[in-house]
């Protein structure tokens, strides 16, 4: 490469300088910043950019030095800044569905006009996709793909309606060799395998920090709410298996431990718990925090944020790249429903909920198929009572206020009556 | 003590005076835009008709999509509550209740108290809804309050499959063209309907006694589709519309 023209050399320097400062002091907005900011520049600092899915194994990009970028994640951001609904609505000019999920909608709109919060994600070198969480990525990548023109590989997840047989195992794990092989192509150079160990490790760290500090709002009051656990989230998808994430964990893990023991809740007067069903409706998590507040109901915790450390005991800390086959295919979204209504039992004991609310997901149909059935087991189970809340995560047309708002009022008179209170 | 029910609702509001546990008066009046002014106005005019000034009333509770538009009330609820309370107040065995009403769909299930044990609730889409009807109503060319009667006379339903209100109307429209008779696609319509609600109504297992609440409990067609779907008697009270009104005034009562 000939001489970088000094103005980039000198971005590139403002850049470490900034990120040196913000990873010392841990705060998720300055931390994403920069992190999207090495991202867009990658290109200048001679770094490649691979976007995969949420649910798809990032350690080898880590291990790589590839940047790992999510398409899912941006949906969220755009969801969260109330832009979706705009680039929905291009998406559907352009011909796709108006039943697509919002975030493939909103993606492959963002493409090409690079609107949204952050004026688009920086152009990929290669595209990951992993089908654990649902058969609509793989399309969604397919197109990405043709859109770039760049290679694509699928990491292919059959479904675990109960166990993990040892043919899926083989098949897995035989896929995991072809993805270095991708990758070292991709990269041009060799995978160091001490190095992919040492972001295994890290990684699975991340995951038990993250797990901890989602546990402690078993504790009653809660130090956080679920809607928390949706911002603190970021890092854990984007992240995990670098440093950073053990970092600020740790620390969020202290203070909500301290929180813990000053019994500081985190609303003023939490009565009742409740448990939350799918991905959160982001343009409207304010809107929901402030209406559950107002019942002193507190969302202590949820199926969505805990998915991404739900599969740590299949993962072997001295052989991780074995074992991430186990831990990838048996995520939440990738496995029966009941199953599902057994991991959401486990939630409703661990944090002593009172009732459960569902998000019916317009979008997301893995998710929310198999909600009513869910419902039905948890209320003959555990005799607690569920809402269903239809609406959509980032398309605003699906959400309407006052029937959400009489549904939740209903639930928890409910509630309250049953408490006796 | 003397206590009032207001139930603001999308198409209609009502309003009930009920004392010492007796219902002295109903009235119901269109919404229109202002919910606030509907609310004031069949409160207001409901008194003039018992002959009550407002200082008689001890306690007023508001309920439907426009609960907290009102001002006056002392506590507002949510119609679930409400036409639970309502249901059980006039008549005791009642265990489920079916409301159809405006612009969205009810299931609820009761204890033996007339409290609430689990709801469900249509209100995305205006198929299973009193909309569904009146639109239908319109394709026909035919007055609503016709419908129930008419579809009695039918011979043979028609099929009307689909699930959305707009497919449905250009799936009537094509029936009329084809010369079907308007019997048998009113009864189709009713059909269509019971299913929906009778979808929602199994889901929440709703037991005996099943009463029906809410203005489309006044279409015998529907009432009897239902019955046939949920393969259980329908009740329905001549009280059915006010019945959340009703219910806001018997709890009106019981507030601390
Ligand atoms: S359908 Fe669901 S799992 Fe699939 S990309 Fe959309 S939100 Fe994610």
């Amino acid at each position: 490469m000939n001489k970088m023209p000094e103005i980039v050399l000198f971005f590139l320097a403002k850049i470490k300088k900034l990120a040196l400062h913000f990873k010392k002091k841990k705060k998720m907005k300055e931390i994403m910043m920069v992190y999207y900011m090495e991202a867009k520049s990658a290109r200048i600092s001679g770094r490649k950019v691979a976007w995969i899915t949420s649910g798809g194994p990032v350690e080898p990009l880590i291990a790589m030095d590839v940047i790992p970028v999510y398409p899912e994640n941006h949906g969220a951001m755009i969801g969260a800044s109330k832009m979706g609904t705009d680039l929905c609505e291009k998406s559907e000019s352009m011909g796709y569905s108006s039943d697509l999920c919002s975030y493939a909608r909103s993606d492959i709109a963002c493409a090409t006009v690079n609107g949204g919060p952050i004026g688009g994600l920086p152009r990929p070198d290669m595209l990951i996709c992993c089908n654990n969480i649902c058969g609509t990525v793989l399309k969604w990548y397919e197109v990405q793909a043709r859109y770039f023109n760049v290679p694509l590989f699928i990491f292919d997840t059959p479904f675990c309606h109960v166990g993990y047989a040892e043919e899926v195992q083989r098949y897995v794990r035989s896929q995991l060799d072809e993805y270095v092989l991708f990758l070292e192509k991709a990269c041009g150079k060799k995978m160091d395998s001490d190095h992919l160990k040492a972001v295994g490790k890290l990684s699975l760290e991340g995951q038990r920090l993250w797990q901890a500090v989602l546990a402690t709002t078993a504790n009653s009051p809660a130090p956080m709410t679920a809607f928390d656990a949706f911002y603190h989230l970021a890092l854990i998808v984007t992240l995990r298996g670098t440093p950073l994430v053990i970092d600020y964990y740790t620390q969020l893990l202290e203070k909500m431990k301290d929180r813990v023991a000053r019994g500081i809740g985190a609303i003023p007067n939490e009565k009742y718990r409740l448990l939350w069903d799918n991905i959160p409706i982001w343009p409207r998590t304010r809107w929901l925090s402030e209406k559950l507040a107002s019942h002193n109901a507190c969302l202590v915790a949820d199926t969505y944020t805990s998915a991404w450390c739900g599969t740590t005991k299949y993962i072997d800390e001295n052989n991780f790249f074995d074992s991430m086959a186990e831990a990838y295919t048996r995520i939440y979204l990738n496995i029966g429903v009941d199953e599902m209504a057994r991991i959401v039992l486990e939630m409703v004991d661990m944090y002593k909920v009172d009732g459960i609310v569902m998000h019916s997901n317009r979008s997301c149909k893995p998710y929310s198929l198999g909600q009513y059935d869910i419902q039905k087991i948890v209320e003959k189970e555990r005799g607690i009572p569920c809402l269903m809340i239809e609406a959509d995560m980032v398309d605003e047309r699906s959400f309407s206020e006052s029937q959400v708002s009489t549904r939740i009022d209903a639930f928890m008179e409910i509630i309250k009556e049953r408490k006796g209170a | 003590m003397i206590t009032a029910g207001i139930d603001i609702g999308s198409i209609t509001t009502k309003a009930a005076v009920m004392a010492e546990g007796k219902i002295r008066g109903t009235k119901v009046v269109f919404t229109g835009y202002n919910a606030e002014q509907a609310g004031t106005k069949v409160y207001e005019e409901l008194l003039a008709e018992l002959g009550m000034e407002k200082s008689d009333v001890g306690r007023i509770v508001s309920t439907g999509y426009g609960r907290n538009s009102v001002k006056f009330m002392d506590k507002a609820m949510t119609e679930i509550i409400c036409h639970g309370a309502g249901a059980h107040y006039l008549n005791p065995r009642a265990r489920s209740v079916i409301d159809i009403g405006g612009q969205d769909s009810k299931a609820i299930v009761l204890d033996e108290k007339g409290k609430v044990k689990n709801f469900a609730m249509n209100d995305k889409c205006a198929a299973g809804t009193g909309r569904f009807l009146e639109v239908m109503a319109r394709a026909l060319e035919v007055d609503l309050d016709g419908f129930g009667t008419l579809s009695l006379r039918a011979g043979d339903p028609s099929r009307i499959s689909s699930l959305c209100t707009v497919f449905a109307e250009s799936e009537v429209i094509s029936l009329i063209s084809k010369g079907e008779n308007r019997e048998n696609i009113i009864a189709g319509i009713h059909e269509s309907i019971a299913a929906r609600i009778a979808a929602m109504a199994n889901r929440l297992r709703i037991a005996p006694l099943v009463v029906m609440t809410g203005g489309v409990a006044k279409n015998i067609g529907v009432v009897k589709a239902l019955e046939r779907k949920i393969g259980m008697a329908v009740e329905v009270s001549e009280y059915a519309q006010v019945n959340g009104a009703i219910g806001a005034a018997f709890l009106a009562a019981g507030l601390k």
